[in-house]
């Protein structure tokens, strides 16, 4: 994670996030959840970043693989280690400290 | 619990059983029915196997799968926890009967950002509830989330929520929680969860430890309201219902011999009646073990199942000492009709001893209990005399002959412990040590015996080979006597009898002498008489020949002077 941007601004392996949103249907703390999320990974991780939505009122079944109890709940699949953070995301602040995302403009 | 109460339960509020035994005869019926309710206690005093019983029972006897959510065990050590016990989740859930569900609630990981619920966790339970269409839930333990979450506000809306979800679903849910300083859980959990709530408690006191358990509240229905002692071992959970507050037992006249003839024709029906308590107490050495395994050998061989508790000596102890006066118990042992629970009373509390009591008495369901000696029990006595008590009332509602045995200590006529105990006994026989002239001798005497005629008299009895022997008793002007000093006077009163019959006969004799002296007396005087006569006669008929000479000599003169 401590890449410097000086030598190494790049897209890298491990620089990619793999990121999950577990929802909970169509709910207004779900949707802005993914808005403020889409938002941040454009600002900051634009284009090596990916974004999955899992809906678990369609596929219960996920909750228990990555011990979700709050909806929505944001896993950082990648890179290592896994993260969560729970809530509609919107401090922008919070979620690049909870992602380990340095945000580009310090670079 | 009398089974007339079941029958007066409300028809409104469906219970939903258990399985635990003695839990379902407290609270009449089990948990409320589509309910959640809270099960709390500190650590370690058997919420979770509580929990997991709850829904073992219900997967295997009641057809009512279950879910297990647990925040603090996985899976894999819930089910070898519990594997002790005899129950295979892991059978259950191949089956579909049960599903467990681990959520690891670890705050280190979770961080908060914005708004959000625990819709999650509703889903969760919401597919397990639904794969295996199950009718119990269990959240074990629930508290764990607060230290997941920082928004307390949040997370109590949700678990209200939480309740009610599972209410509306008709979920007959255990909570369980963790016992909080001046309340019932950490968290509050009971303002939640107010349908039900059983507190469990683990005490120790004087080292022993005692669980008890407790139906704090219950809406809508009668509980008991005691502290009811409950188990846990290998037969799993068991509660023990204090006692019947009602006297309304059916009484019995069937007799159950003592096993000493001597001693059944002391009470004059030939033996105990059935379902009675007796009560033999003695000093040391008085033969108490003796007499309890006559009665244990006399009901086996009625074909009567007869349960042994020893606590002062080991079943095979009692088997050897009773070889020694001919008794035979191994052969019923071995039959499978006498069976012994030996432990030291100081192993459990005494709750716990009534626990076990009343869980082998359901196991084994025998005719004759025996209890070896009552004695035994230490603890301050309104406890042990309470204990005796519901012990007794266990096996009167059964219609159980119990005979219990109890040490007195040497002095006076009885001590505080039987004085108490007597009022709860039906019959009482009274071991004693005669000493006197140098030896021990025993007596026994019926101090009571209810609706019995029974005898009055102390009796001797010998312990031999051949078992107890009730000897004859000596009582005479002398009083009773026991020993060499009855033997001697019996030989004494012998002797004396002999003596008198000689004397008799001598007198008898003595006269028939006189009587013939006196005849002889009588022979001779009327001899004496007869001789006498005799003379007389001669000496009138000489005196007749004198006159008749004389005459005639009267006329040969006349004739000569002339006249002739």
């Amino acid at each position: 994670m401590e890449h410097d941007d000086e030598t190494n601004p790049m897209l890298d392996d491990p620089e990619h996030y793999h990121l999950r949103l577990y929802v909970a249907g169509q709910t207004s703390k779900s949707l802005t959840a993914l808005s403020n999320l889409k938002k941040v990974c454009e600002e900051h991780l634009a284009g090596r970043y990916e974004i999955e939505v899992i809906d678990l009122i369609q596929n219960p079944r996920l909750a228990a693989g990555d011990q979700i109890l709050a909806i929505p709940t944001l896993v950082r699949k990648l890179p290592a280690p896994l993260k969560r953070i729970i809530g509609d995301l919107s401090n922008t602040d919070k979620v690049l400290v909870g992602l380990d995302v340095r945000p580009k403009s310090a670079g | 619990m009398p089974s007339s109460d079941h029958a007066a339960m409300p028809a409104g509020l469906a219970k939903t059983q258990t399985g635990i035994s003695g839990f379902d005869e407290i609270t009449l019926g089990g948990l409320p029915t589509g309910r959640p309710s809270l099960v709390c206690g500190a650590a370690g005093c058997g919420k979770t196997l509580f929990a997991t019983t709850f829904l073992v029972n219900g997967a295997t006897r009641f057809d009512e799968p279950g879910v297990f959510v647990s925040f603090e065990e996985r899976a894999e050590d819930l089910a070898a926890n519990v594997a002790s016990l005899g129950y295979e989740l892991e059978t259950l859930i191949e089956e579909g009967k049960l599903a467990i569900d681990h959520i690891r609630v670890d705050p280190s990981e979770i961080e908060e950002n914005g708004e959000y619920d625990l819709e999650g966790l509703f889903l969760r339970i919401g597919f397990a509830v639904e794969s295996i269409g199950a009718k119990r839930v269990v959240l074990d333990t629930i508290e764990t989330l607060f230290s997941g979450f920082t928004d307390q506000a949040l997370l109590r809306a949700e678990l209200r929520r939480l309740f009610g979800w599972l209410k509306e679903r008709g979920l007959t849910a255990i909570i369980t929680g963790e016992r909080g300083d001046g309340q019932l859980t950490r968290q509050g959990l009971e303002e939640y969860v107010s349908d039900c709530v059983v507190l469990l408690d683990n005490r120790v006191v004087d080292q022993i430890t005692t669980r008890r358990l407790r139906v704090v509240k219950y809406r809508g229905s009668a509980h008991g309201t005691n502290e009811y002692p409950f188990l846990i071992d290998t037969g799993g959970i068991s509660v023990l219902p204090v006692t019947s507050s009602g006297l309304h037992r059916p009484a019995s006249d069937e007799i159950a011999s003592s096993g000493v003839p001597g001693l059944d024709a002391m009470l004059g029906k030939n033996g105990f009646y059935r379902g009675s308590s007796v009560l033999v107490s003695g000093v040391a050495g008085t033969g108490k073990t003796a007499f309890s395994a006559h009665f244990a050998a006399a009901a086996c061989a009625r074909g009567e199942r007869c349960l042994y508790f020893a606590f002062e000596e080991s079943a095979d102890e009692i088997l050897r000492n009773a070889r020694s006066y001919g008794l035979e118990l191994g052969q019923h042992v071995q039959s499978g009709l006498l069976r012994f629970e030996a432990s030291r009373p100081s192993l459990f509390g005494l709750e716990m001893h009534l626990a076990r009591m009343n869980r082998d008495l359901q196991q084994f369901d025998p005719h004759v209990v025996i209890i070896d000696p009552i004695s035994a029990f230490r603890g301050p006595l309104a406890e042990v005399h309470a204990t005796l008590l519901r012990m007794i009332d266990l096996l009167k509602s059964r219609g159980i002959t119990g005979l219990f045995t109890t040490l007195r200590s040497d002095g006076g006529m009885m001590d505080d412990t039987e004085t108490g105990l007597s009022s709860l006994m039906d019959a009482w026989v009274k071991l004693e040590n005669d000493e006197a002239n140098g030896e021990l001798n025993r007596t026994l005497y019926v101090i009571k015996a209810r609706g019995m005629g029974h005898s009055n008299q102390v009796r001797e009895y010998q312990i031999s080979h051949a078992g107890i022997a009730l000897i004859e008793p000596y009582i005479g002007p002398e009083g009773v006597m026991t020993g060499t000093a009855r033997i001697t006077q019996v030989a004494r009163e012998a002797a004396a009898k002999l003596r008198r019959q000689q004397e008799t006969e001598q007198r008898r004799r003595e006269v028939v002498r006189r009587r013939a002296a006196l005849e002889r007396q009588i022979e001779e005087l009327r001899a004496a008489l007869e001789s006498e006569e005799l003379e007389e006669t001669i000496r009138l008929s000489e005196a007749d020949a004198r006159e008749d000479k004389l005459r005639l000599d009267r006329e040969i003169q006349a004739h000569m002077r002339g006249y002739s």
